[in-house]
């Protein structure tokens, strides 16, 4: 424990010094004639000025630049003006009084993307290395300056932070491959050509374009590049496609396994299952509303909350409806049907008179927020990972449940044969009660996961009704790994059709698809096989 | 097919309440609209003859769902898409009319315009002609729900699995509408409709004319129907809803009764839109909502299955009281239109006219003298 505290002061401390060089001393280092030639007079012989102090690598101009770039900077004459909350004199540091006449330094567009580079360029010496990656990451694409380069050039060879240094490569070669030595212009490309990215891309045919590169030999190489970095990007791009096809496919699993449950079991199909997934959500936004409430210090843990809530809650509205509603249709699907529309359409009038008709606001907490990069244009968002793991997660313990416990055998026998399992001693009545219980529990688990990535309003449900029906027809009945098969399938395949021809089209697409299926396999994916008609 | 005679599909008694139904709709309705001065007691306002002429073209809808659900057992969650087509189709037809009359007063219709086309879509040809408008009205259904039937009947579809698939359909129809590239107006669909046959489409008069033309169509077709379901036909068709199986070890082939029905239907349902678009001045994709379709086979459940005036019963109960809930408290439609759904599939299986019937039986039990004399005992 000590040990590891002493390291990180180590590495704190000299951040500290730092951040306090830069934040609370006045620029002693840059002279006088400096920082009026950097203020004052044209643009050009002010680039030539931020040049100087960029090759001089003078970490302490940082304050003064950021002021100027920041707009506080007023000039009379000979005299600089420091106007924050109150004013000072920008060279000795003593605070004064504004004269009436004192103009403001007026910065144009280049003169704003110099000064900026030349921050960045300083910061690059930062002991933090986020600092140091941000400010390199800042610096790729600004335009090439002689002082800058020398300054990134001298900072690469003693950088040690691998994503800093690589960056930083990327920055010298987009720098370089504008030098007029052939050499070195085709040793940028070939850095170039490493980072496969959207930038590197536009710098390579920004140089293509017009009459920026005339060597052949050298057109030839950035074309090359070029392609070697477009089919490198399109090869993120279908990673990332599958990615969310993946994410959509745990969350129709989701939707679909407890939809699955009660249709293999009970021969009916729940309309009012999409609203469970709505319940399931707003319980999370009372979790989330209650740890708001009486426990912020550890909201970012109120998930452990919402997911039992959310479960014992739709589970119980679920066995409600089973002992109220469904009880009295067996051997009715239709009406069944029809009258669990009619709890749809009422569990969605109850919620809009509880909450209201507007979305109320799910946070995802902190862990759950940002992402991991594995390219520049390939991005996986923590929260999509969560739901994957969380939906396999789900359908573990739901194997679990129906291979391994006694409800798991007494659902598995009811779903196979009703009558013989009530002659064996199965209280049928009771397993239908806590099987409904379960899918509409597992729905509102969809629920959890649901408000973590869209949208929680009364009509959260309805839009994934349709598609949660399909995973059920195209997975086939009564079968976990019909509904898995489905489920992904269906993810990956409209996501990568979306890809080609927008989401409405995909969509009516995998509907026209499911039908053709189920043309050739009438019984899904996984069929029973058995001997009844009818 | 062989068809009873005409007068033979009912008995006395029921045609002459029909005959009375017929005669007040189409006679009295309309004269106590027109003649009676507004402040009268027996007057009857436009917005009623509106409102009406609308539940009229729910009725047929409701008439076609029962052929297919009451009597062939196949229960459709699409019906809102036919219907919806069959306005669209005649829609068409009335966006020509419009003429040089819309905003941009282009020889297109202002969405087009707006879309920056130049001219009409393939598929638009010609439907500034009414017959081959209305032709389309029962074409484009018919051949739709032929098509679909064909393959969903083939592969032996049914249950609540062809329910859900009708509804997936009608769901992908409606995402293909909602896009302003398919040629109907997107978002908004038709609207503005000004002229009707050259005539202005907003007189009383014309209200009226198209209050009766629905009114006798529903009619006709209730009759017609009502001859398909006591035919030959229509008893395989009741076969099919309670025993498939046999009816196919029989040696028919259900997949020949169930299409010809449902493609019947859907063209019904073809009518019944293009009749409601005039009156209503509107139609757009949320007709095709799969909540929309769910509504009208609760009208054929409330009123009555397999009774033919059931479900037009039906209709007129269900869109009446919305009609006054959504005005008196909007907020408990959704409640009560819930509870009707499990109320009526959990106590009235067989509808309205069911209760009816059951209560007719109850009494008919309590003056027979032999009920009687147990009692005495």
């Amino acid at each position: 424990m000590i040990k590891t505290q002493l390291a990180m002061m180590k590495i704190l401390y000299p951040v500290a010094v730092f951040l306090l060089l830069v934040h609370a001393t006045q620029s002693w280092a840059l002279t006088p004639e400096q920082k009026l030639n950097l203020a004052t007079g044209d643009n050009d012989s002010r680039i030539t000025a931020l040049g100087k102090v960029s090759e001089s690598g003078d970490v302490s101009a940082i304050a003064y630049l950021q002021s100027l770039d920041d707009d506080a900077i007023k000039f009379k004459g000979n005299q600089l003006f420091l106007v924050g909350d109150s004013v000072t004199d920008a060279i000795t540091g003593k605070s004064v009084t504004l004269p009436d006449d004192a103009e403001d330094v007026v910065n144009n567009n280049q003169m704003r993307s110099e000064l900026d580079a030349t921050i960045a360029a300083l910061k690059l010496f930062s002991k933090d290395p986020k600092v140091r990656l941000e400010s390199a990451k800042a610096l790729i694409g600004t335009d090439p300056s002689e002082g800058r380069l020398t300054l990134i050039k001298r900072v690469e060879k003693t950088e040690t932070d691998e994503a800093v240094k690589a960056t930083l490569a990327q920055v010298s070669a987009s720098i370089e491959i504008n030098s007029p030595n052939k050499d070195t212009r085709m040793a940028a490309v070939a850095k170039l050509k490493e980072g496969a990215n959207p930038n590197n891309k536009e710098i390579l045919a920004s140089r293509l374009e017009g009459d920026g590169e005339k060597d052949p030999e050298v057109r030839l190489a950035i074309q090359a590049a070029l392609n070697s970095i477009e089919s490198q990007m399109a090869v993120y791009d279908k990673i990332g496609q599958a990615f969310t096809g993946l994410s959509l496919g745990s969350i129709l699993l989701l939707a679909a396994l407890g939809l699955a449950v009660t249709y293999g079991l009970m021969g009916v199909i729940n309309m009012a299952h999409g609203e469970m997934m709505m319940i399931g959500a707003y319980a999370t936004y009372l979790a989330q509303t209650f740890f708001q409430r009486f426990l912020p210090g550890y909201f970012d843990w109120y998930l452990l909350l919402a997911v039992p809530f959310a479960f014992v809650v739709t589970a119980a509205i679920g066995i409600v409806i089973e002992r109220l509603v469904l009880r009295h249709l067996y051997g009715r699907p239709l009406e069944t049907l029809l009258a669990t529309w009619g709890v749809s359409l009422i569990l969605m009038q109850l919620v809009r008179t509880v909450f209201g008709a507007q979305n109320v606001e799910v946070e995802n907490p902190v862990w759950m927020s940002g992402g991991v990069q594995l390219a520049a244009n390939l991005i996986l968002p923590n929260n999509r990972i969560c739901i994957i793991a969380f939906a396999i997660a789900v359908l573990i313990m739901m194997w679990l449940l129906i291979t391994k416990t006694r409800l798991g055998l007494f659902i598995r026998a009811v779903t196979q044969n009703r009558g013989m399992a009530s002659c064996t001693g199965v209280n049928t009545s009771k397993v239908d009660a806590m099987a409904f219980g379960l899918g509409s529990g597992i729905a509102g688990l969809a629920g959890v996961a649901l408000s973590q990535i869209g949208n929680v309003g009364p009509a959260l449900g309805q839009s994934y009704i349709v598609d949660s029906f399909m995973v059920v027809v195209l997975g086939g009945v009564g079968q976990l790994a019909g509904a898995v098969y489905a489920a992904l399938g269906l993810g990956i395949v409209s996501k990568f059709l979306e890809g080609i021809a927008g989401a409405v089209l995909a969509k009516i697409f995998v509907l026209v698809i499911i039908i053709v299926f189920i043309q050739k396999r009438p019984q899904g994916l996984f069929a029973f096989k058995g001997r009844s008609l009818d | 097919m062989n068809f009873k005679s005409i007068s033979g599909l009912y008995d006395s008694r029921s045609w002459t309440y029909l005959g009375i139904a017929v005669a007040f709709l189409c006679l009295i309705f309309p004269a106590m609209n027109l003649l009676t001065p507004v402040d009268s007691l027996f007057h009857i306002s436009d917005y009623t003859v509106a409102l009406s002429g609308k539940i009229l073209c729910y009725a047929i809808v409701a008439l076609a769902i029962d052929l297919v659900w009451g009597y062939t057992g196949i229960l459709s969650l699409g019906h809102g898409l036919f219907f919806a087509i069959g306005g669209y189709a005649f829609g068409m037809y009335l966006m020509r009319q419009i003429g040089l009359d819309g905003s941009y007063h282009s020889n297109l219709p202002d969405f087009m315009v707006f879309l920056d086309w130049k001219a009409y879509p393939w598929y638009w040809k010609f439907t500034d002609h009414l017959w081959y408008a209305l032709f389309l009205v029962v074409a484009v259904p018919g051949v739709l729900a032929f098509i679909f039937g064909f393959f969903a009947f083939r592969s032996r579809i049914k249950g609540v699995y062809f329910s859900i698939i009708t509804q997936a359909m009608t769901y992908a129809f409606m995402l293909l509408f909602f896009r302003n590239e398919t040629g109907f107006g997107g978002n908004n669909g038709f609207t503005d409709f000004k002229r009707l046959m050259g005539y202005s489409i907003t007189t009383p008069h014309m209200r009226l004319f198209l209050f009766v033309l629905t009114c006798v169509t529903l009619i006709s077709l209730l009759i017609v129907s009502r001859a398909i379901v006591n035919s030959k036909f229509g008893r395989v068709l009741t076969a099919i809803r309670d025993a498939e199986s046999r009816v196919m070890f029989s040696g028919y082939n259900p997949l020949h009764y169930k299409l010809a029905i449902w493609t019947f239907s859907a063209m019904v349902c073809g009518i019944a839109g293009a009749l409601y678009v005039p009156q209503v001045g509107i139609i757009n994709p949320s007709e095709m909502s799969p909540s929309n379709s769910i509504e009208i086979a609760i009208w054929a459940a409330v009123g009555g299955r397999g009774t033919l005036i059931g479900p037009l019963l039906g209709a007129g109960i269900v869109n009446g009281l919305k009609s006054y809930f959504t005005e008196a408290f909007p907020e408990y439609w959704l409640y009560f239109l819930g509870l009707l759904f499990i109320l009526s599939t959990l106590y009235l299986p067989k509808g309205v006219v069911g209760l009816i019937n059951q209560l007719k039986e109850k009494k008919l039990i309590k003056m027979d003298p032999a009920n009687k004399l147990e009692e005495v005992k």
